[in-house]
């Protein structure tokens, strides 16, 4: 955690159960200002059930919760000033056209007229929904849809957004749009606690990242961190012909997997002075490689390493 | 949470609720058509006998007009707790009540915002079923006073009622429970003073049907428009209004914090 920098969110011992289903037990959680922070967990880890505590939703059984420096307990209108949240399931009004939306939410964030207005058009440009402003968002798309349901979030100048699984359900081009418009949150300073069960969606935007399995943290730290956790380093090398193939897994000491596929994958640790030695053993026996690529374990493999299971990765294509 | 700000928010949330009766207005079209259907049957199909039976100088599906306008028109604001019940009950259905929930504002805005987009639906609806009476021969006898107080009652039972839907609407697990909850308040009118004279009744219907409270409510507005006597309707009326409000607003309020976030 950057010592320099504040606390967003500050979660300690957070337990919370349904009847005599325990979801949360004793999740602990700092996320540091302006930065995302991302939990990670399949289906029925506790996902939601965080958010939903830390919006203000649901009561917790027990746990202390500090948002934007608001005690949750004592403090809950505090809270709900400081944050916006945007959920797997889309909290716009149906009835009403995007710019009314919009406009409803600047009135319920007391702007004024001519401020709201301003600030509702801004965003419509933003989000990329201008041509659809005037539309009910029965007729928009999956990706423009949750796009206005940020752009709704936003207009309360929230200091930390909450994003429940932003991009369950998108298709690849919505996915990136989405991750881009998380990026610029990011750079104005916005605090993003985002859920996911996409270990790519976790890799590519958080800074640090929770894995969440049975209601608390089994491994936190940034994706490189988690990905030293566990072994499972390899080089691919791709050859040629099959001759090469045969002579180079006899030299390393490693059964080619599949000899039609020309690859052979050696256990490594992916440092220059492995490659170095491991590419002069195959020199001295006159191989050639045609091909070579380092791949390190994935978050998939850390999760799988720490929970016994995977996560129930579904990337939509 | 200031005062000023649940007024402004509630305001906000009435627009809303406007907003979705205009776009959806089948809602907003069985307040005012359902007394009207009933209001035809009453004076075309039994207005000749029931008048008769009134033992007036007229006699009479004339006189049966005048008699039973007030009853329709109280069956009417008995009518709207249906669509309000359903239009709540839809509303904790989508996601943007949670969102509600996750922001700063007024809490009571989103009832409050039900409550008085509620009671001018039904008085928009009330002036159509008005309209309709008048064609088929209602002469009221109201000075502006009169008409005042009598549009004063009916928003006054209208709003009382409304508190009563929107806390049925959030009782209610689904839309259709939702639909039904309200159904005997749609039934009342019928019970009271408001078609045939309580004297007329069985003693044990007749004890009911004196001591619930639309037949004060229809004496008073039968008194107001037509120059009845009113004896202490009036009052009794107000007491019911506003024991019904209250329990109703005390129901939703319960009902609102204790309804699961999703």
């Amino acid at each position: 955690m950057g010592t320099s920098r504040d606390t967003a969110v500050s979660v300690t011992g957070l337990c919370k159960a349904f009847g005599s289903t325990v979801v949360l037990d004793g999740l602990d959680l700092a996320v540091a200002e302006g930065s995302v922070y991302a939990l990670l967990g399949p289906n029925g880890a506790g996902k939601t059930t965080t958010v939903d505590i830390l919006s203000t939703l649901t009561p917790a059984d027990a746990g202390q919760v500090s948002v934007a420096g608001h005690d949750l307990a004592r403090d809950p209108a505090g809270v709900r000033s400081a944050i916006a949240v945007t959920g797997q399931f889309s909290a716009v009004d149906d009835l009403l056209t995007g710019r009314e939306n919009l406009r409803l939410m600047a009135d319920l964030n007391h702007l004024g007229r001519r401020e709201g207005r301003r600030r509702a058009t801004d965003l419509l440009e933003r989000f990329d929904l201008v041509e659809a402003a005037d539309r009910r968002p029965a007729t928009y798309s999956g990706g423009m849809r949750r796009r206005l349901d940020l752009a709704m979030g936003l207009l309360g100048d929230p200091r930390v957004v909450f994003l429940d699984e932003p991009t369950t359900g998108l298709d690849p081009r919505s996915r990136r749009a989405m991750w881009d418009v998380v990026r610029g949150l990011v750079a104005e300073g916005v605090t993003i606690l985002l859920t996911t069960q996409y270990l790519e969606e976790a890799d590519r935007l958080a800074e640090r990242i929770g894995l969440l399995d049975g209601g608390r943290l089994v491994a936190e730290g940034t994706s490189d961190e988690l990905k030293r956790l566990v072994p499972g380093g390899a080089v691919r090398l791709t050859f040629a012909d099959a001759d090469a193939l045969e002579t180079a897994g006899r030299v390393l000491g490693v059964p080619p997997g599949d000899p039609a596929a020309l690859v052979l994958e050696v256990p490594s640790d992916g440092s220059v002075h492995a490659l170095r030695s491991l590419l002069a053993r195959l020199d001295d026996s006159r191989v050639d490689v045609a091909g070579l690529t380092v791949t390190t374990p994935g978050l998939d493999d850390v999760f799988l390493a720490l929970t016994g299971r995977p996560t129930s990765e579904e990337v939509p294509a | 949470m200031s005062t000023t700000h649940a007024l402004t928010d509630s305001r906000t949330m009435l627009r809303r609720n406007l907003q979705h009766a205009v776009r959806y207005p089948s809602l907003t079209l069985i307040v005012a058509a359902v007394p009207i259907v009933f209001l035809l049957l009453f004076v075309y199909v039994l207005g000749g006998t029931l008048g008769a039976g009134l033992g007036g100088p007229g006699g009479g599906r004339t006189e049966y007009v005048t008699y039973v306008v007030p009853g329709v028109l109280m069956l009417a604001v008995a009518g709207a707790p249906q669509g309000t019940a359903i239009a709540v009950a839809m509303d904790m259905t989508e996601g943007i009540i949670a969102r509600f929930r996750t922001m700063s504002i007024a809490r009571v805005s989103v009832l409050t915002g039900h409550v008085v987009g509620s009671v001018i639906q039904t008085l928009l609806g009330l002036a159509v079923v008005l309209a309709v009476a008048l064609l088929v021969g209602f002469r009221p006898d109201a000075d502006a006073l009169e008409w005042l107080a009598a549009t004063g009652l009916l928003a006054l039972v209208a709003f009382a009622l409304a508190w009563l839907a929107v806390a049925m609407g959030l009782a209610s697990p689904t839309v259709e429970a939702a639909s039904n909850l309200p159904m005997p308040l749609s039934l009342l009118p019928f019970l009271s003073s408001g078609f045939v004279p309580v004297e007329s009744m069985p003693a044990g219907l007749r004890w009911f049907a004196e001591h619930q409270p639309f037949t004060p409510m229809i004496e008073t507005l039968r008194g107001l428009l037509t120059g009845t006597a009113i004896g202490s309707s009036a009052w009794v009326s107000l007491a019911w209004c506003a024991v019904i409000a209250l329990a109703g607003y005390l129901w939703a309020r319960r009902g609102y914090e204790r309804r699961p976030a999703r």
